[in-house]
Order: C-alpha cells, then structure tokens, then sequence
C-alpha cells in the first residue's frame, strides 16, 4: 500500500498497536532542558524507575539562561535551582549535558541539527513544542508534556494516537526580501492559529525543495504556531550535504547504510492526505502579525483586517487589537518600535544573522530601539564572529548577547517592558510573551533588521539593492 | 503521577467565552521556574486575574463569586501554544476536573488526559448552549458522565455525547497512568531498541 513520508516514519516506531488507543510510539532521539524534566526525574524517583537508555536523551540549559555575563553565577535563584537540578538528574542518569558555559550549550533545537544528532528518519520528542523544527530533517519530531518526558525517560516509549496527515504544497519562486519565516507566517495567517489542529503536516513543492535546511528548520518551527502536532520534510541532497561531517553525524560505512535507507524516505506517488492545500510563491509578500495570536498576520504593506474577515472570534480579535493598541483598517508600516529582538529556535541560526546583516550593513541602529541580538548556540555566535558580522553589527551600534531562549518567552532578564512594542524574529506574540504587558509583532530578521536601523516597522525591500 | 478518578462529575461551571485562550495566558513562563509541582493553582491566569500590585481584576471570572465549579467552560481552540503541563496542572491544582470547548489544542488535550483533566469537546452550539445556560442562571449545572460519554445540561436535561478513545477512559476511569503500561512491557521495548538503525 502507499505511504506518505508520515506514515513510513511513523509505523517503523510502533512497538504495539492498542486497540482503541493510542500506539506505544518509539523514541529514537529525546532532547531535555531545565525547565519541562524537573517535574519528570520526580516522578522516577518516586515509582523507583531509572532511565531506560539514557544514550539516547539530551539535556542542555536554554529556556532561562542568561544572556549576558555567563560566566558568572546565575542571579535569578529559581533558574539556577533549575539548572542545578538539570545538571544533577543528568549526571545522577548518565545523560549527555550541556550546560551553561559548555562549548555546545545552546537553544535545544539550533544545537541538536549543528551536531549531527538530529537525523531523517527518526522520532524526535522534547517537553518543548518547537521540537517540530527537526521535522526539516525529514524526522517525525513533536513537542510533549511533562508526563511524557517521564514515560520516554522510563520507557523510550510515549502513547500517541496517529494523527492526520494534511500536505502543504508551495510552488513557485518568491520574491524580494521573502525568506522561509515569511513562507510559514503566510501560509499560518491562511489558514489560523489552529489550521492544523490534529494533522501532521508535510512540505511540499519546489519552494521548499529549493530551500535551504536552516529556512526548512524555520518553517517546521513554526508548523506548531497552526496547530499541527508537527510539520516535515522528505530528506534529500541538500540534507545529506548539511549532515555530512558533523561532529555526532554517522561516519563511514554506517552513513553509507543510512543514506540507502533514507533514500526511500519519500511520499510514494498515489499516497493520500486527509487534507492538501497549495500556494503560490509569487503571492507572498514580506509578512508580519498584529495580533496576539501567529494567526494574526499579514502582508507588510497590508492594513489590519476587519473583524469581519478574520476567522477568530469577534471577542477574541477585539480583545487581541485591544491589547495591541491597534485598530482595525490601520496600517502596521511606520508604527514606531521599542524592541527588536533576534534569535530564538526559529530565526537564531547563522543564515538569520546574515541577513539581519545584509540589512544593517552601512547603517546605524534607530535611537529609539534597543535590540537584542542573540545566537542560538555558541557555534552559531563562533560563526557570527568568524564571519565577520560582528564587525558589521558593532560598527552599527549593535551588541551581540550570549546564547539562549531569551526575549523569546522572556523566562531570563531579556523581558519587554509593559506597553513597548518588540519586532521579534521568534515564534509567538500571545499577551504578555515577551514580559507581562508586552506588546510583540512577528517578523523575519530582514524585516527586524529594517525596524532597528529605522525605529519603526519598515518594508524590507525599501532596504536592499 | 496519581490524580483522582473520574466517572460521573455533576458541577456548576466557569465560563471563559474566548477563543485561542493560549497556555502562555493559562500559566505565564514566568511562573515555570519551581523543581516541583506545587501552587500552580495560585498563578492560574496570572495576567487576567490580577493587577500588577497583585490585587484581582475584579471583571475577570475567576474574581467574580458568582461563578464557580469543577467545570471550566471556554471558547474555541482552547490551550494553544506552548507543550508546557504546568498549565494544566495550574487548572487541575486551581480545581477544575473537566474543561468543555468546542475544539481543544492538540498538546493540551494529551496533558490533561495524562493528569486527569477530562478535555470534552463539544459541538459550537451546544457550547452556545451551554454559556446561555450559565448566563441566565449562574447555578446551573452540567452532568459530565465519562462512562457513558455524555455531557448534560441538567437545566433542561438536552445532553451531547463526545469522544475519547478506550484506552484514555479506562485510564481515567480507574486513575491509571501510562507508565505503568509501559513499565509491564520493558522487554518488549527493550527488542525493539535493539534493531534500531540509529
């Protein structure tokens, strides 16, 4: 029978079928941070349980590390209870930690690719939604609660139901100043927040297929911002170029068995989806939201719906414009910016940093804004440097931070003040995200970098050649 | 994780008609710093519930006495966002049992199932039906009966079933969790690890 990339993936990992229930779901690689796995080594302890293979969990401290003065010890008392207790549970079960101050130390879902852990064909779990971003890979990769953290720990297993399987195929070629963060804001504004509640979604089509894997990680990313458990991609060259030589990558005759295996790691050709929706690239314009919720999106050059076109609620969407400030039919160009922040699992990996540079090259930073540069791991910040794009930031006014989560959930000191408007590169804009009161607006680093050279959200295109 | 069973549960209601009411609002991040699980009750929407100086918002539900209950009633798209199980346990720990919507995020519904929320997804109008029920009399109550996969208004006695699949309500039925049918299959799991390719 044929079979989507989904359903090959998937039913290699099922060690049992329940009937009328979930299937007991191998886990091939499990990642942990600090602050979704306290709660779960509890939980052994207390049933008396240790780790089953703990070769194949990971643990590195990002959501609530500083982003300055690393070196030092932590200030906030509750985050380095929580790293400390990270560290310990891991040294206590064998497991693989990163913590602050190690040279791998970063953002679970920048550091899990860049080593080579992260490879096709395998199932991917972290107590983090973004772990859909592996999905690039052509892995079944999703995010998990706590007492599933415990059950892989215990188990290498979880209980999942399989979900539906819904195909988005973009076609095409995009335009000027549109990058994959675009492609996925646009694509998630189409179809809302929940869109793709209850599937699993593939990428398809020469868009994605011509994509780089670091703007194939930006748009699995975001899949879980429509509500999809997780979004993936069929491996191909450019995936085995990018894994080939890193550090943890397969070697030798071992890469030479996978790469035959991973091979067949596409949707045969009269497989079906519950559900298939096509765009054209030429319709997608640099985006970015204005609401509080990804859904809440649109084309920059666009004005802010009416209620009455949007798919929320009438409550929810005045209650979201409310909170922003804004109202309907305005435009969001020339709004003036406080904050803009680079980084994050989505938009904090090296080909982010350069085009934010592209942008602030020659420039200098807007007076009013105070921007926050922040690498998603060390060897992204090495890049950074090696590049030669600290120089470019410097020489503009901008200071690069250390890596971590950062202003992207604000867990850390990095919070937007009550009322300030942040023009983020990350992946959520709910009420008080970014710091209790915050006001953010979604964007791709090219439309970040024109907000902090200008001091108000700008069109991109207006900034490059 | 041990939680209580659930069978029957006969309850006035919170309504919270919005959608997208994401985890973020639920339990903000920065309330995710404990080692333990304790007191996430307390920050139960945090940021809607009280003001800056930590005195209550007096328009938001949970500050209004005229509402309570084990049943918390709210829009579509309930608990989008973020895997975080603190915001279910925040509304575990606050005391709700059931939450009703017409249409729940995915990783929300797993988490509450795994703590022993019963997430009950309704058709919109009887959702509908349900906040005019609690508009027009703050004290009605629904009848939740998870054996028989009923929701009823008691008011007026009209009744929805909803779906949940056997394994889940035999787990919260009888307060099992899925480590411990895990934990009985170890060799299996352990096969199976063996011929794994990577």
């Amino acid at each position: 029978m044929s079979k989507t990339l989904f359903d090959k993936v998937w039913d290699a990992h099922v060690v049992r079928s329940i009937e009328d229930g979930p299937d007991v779901f191998f886990i091939d690689r499990h990642f942990i941070h600090e602050v979704t796995s306290p709660v779960a080594f509890l939980g052994l302890e207390s049933r008396g349980v240790g780790v089953i293979f703990p070769e194949r969990t990971f643990a590195t401290a990002d959501h609530n590390t500083p982003t300055i003065n690393q070196h030092l010890p932590v200030e906030d008392p509750l985050s380095a209870n929580q790293l400390r207790a990270l560290e310990g549970n891991s040294a206590k079960y064998g497991i693989s930690h990163w913590g602050l101050g190690h040279q791998k130390n970063g953002i679970v879902h920048v550091v899990g690719p860049e080593n080579g852990i992260t490879l096709p064909g395998m199932t991917i779990v972290c107590g983090d939604s973004h772990t859909s971003t592996h999905g690039a890979f052509g892995a079944i990769a999703f995010g998990i609660g706590t007492s599933e953290v415990e059950m892989v720990l215990s188990s290498q297993c979880i209980m999942q139901p399989k979900p539906k399987k819904m195909k988005i195929t973009v076609n095409g070629k995009l335009g000027k100043a549109v990058t994959p963060k675009d492609v996925v804001l646009y694509v998630i504004a189409q179809i809302s927040a929940a869109g793709a509640t209850g599937y699993f979604v593939e990428y398809a089509g020469d868009v994605f297929e011509n994509m780089s894997m670091e703007g194939r990680m930006t748009v699995c990313n975001m899949t879980i911002e429509m509500g999809a458990r997780g979004g993936m991609i069929a491996p191909d060259e450019t995936t085995f170029a990018y894994l080939k030589g890193r550090e943890m990558s397969p070697k030798g005759e071992d890469w030479e068995k996978l790469l035959k295996y991973w091979a067949t790691l596409k949707t045969d050709d009269d497989a079906v989806f519950d559900k298939e929706l096509t765009y054209t690239a030429e319709e997608i314009e640099p985006q970015i939201t204005y609401g509080t919720n990804p859904g809440l999106g649109t084309s920059i050059s666009s004005t802010i719906p009416k209620a009455s076109d949007v798919i929320d609620g009438e409550a929810s969407y005045k209650k979201s414009l409310n909170y922003m400030g804004f109202a309907e039919g305005e435009s969001i160009i020339g709004k003036e910016v406080d904050y803009v922040f680079i980084g994050s699992c989505t938009n904090g990996r090296i080909e982010d940093f350069r085009a934010f540079a592209s942008i602030v090259k020659g420039r200098k930073k807007a007076d009013n804004v105070t921007a926050w540069l922040v690498p998603g791991s060390h060897i992204v910040e090495a890049q950074i440097k090696e590049e030669g794009l600290l120089d470019i930031f410097t020489e503009a006014g901008f200071v690069l931070r250390q890596p971590g989560c950062s202003a992207c959930l604000a867990m850390n000191d990095d919070k937007v003040p009550a009322g300030k408007l942040a023009v983020s590169t990350s992946n959520r804009n709910f009420e008080g995200r970014q710091g209790p009161n915050s006001r953010t607006l979604l964007a791709s680093p090219l439309v970040a970098a024109a907000a902090a050279v200008s001091g108000k959200v700008s069109d991109p295109r207006g900034f490059m050649d | 994780m041990a939680y209580d069973k659930f069978t029957v549960l006969k309850s006035t209601c919170v309504p919270l008609p919005l959608e997208n009411v994401d985890t973020d609002q639920i339990i903000p991040a920065r309330f995710l710093k404990a080692t333990k699980r304790e007191a996430f009750g307390d920050n139960l929407f945090r940021d809607w519930r009280y003001n800056n100086d930590d005195s209550p918002k007096e328009d938001f539900v949970l500050n209004n006495d005229t509402y309570s209950g084990k049943v918390l009633v709210a829009g579509r798209n309930f608990g989008s966002g973020s895997s975080r199980e603190h915001a279910a346990w925040a509304i575990y720990d606050y005391g709700f049992r059931c939450v009703i919507s017409s249409f729940f995020a995915d990783i929300f519904k797993g988490n509450s199932l795994n703590i022993g929320i019963l997430p009950v997804t309704v058709s919109p109008e009887f959702l509908d039906k349900i906040f005019k029920d609690i508009e027009k009399d703050p004290n009605a109550q629904v009848e939740v009966n998870l054996p028989t996969q009923t929701v009823t208004l008691v008011s007026t006695g009209e009744s929805e079933s909803f779906e949940i699949n056997g394994y889940k309500k035999n787990n919260m039925v009888n307060g099992f969790d899925d480590i411990d049918y895990l934990q009985a299959m170890k060799e299996e799991i352990g096969s199976f690890e063996a011929a794994r390719p990577f």
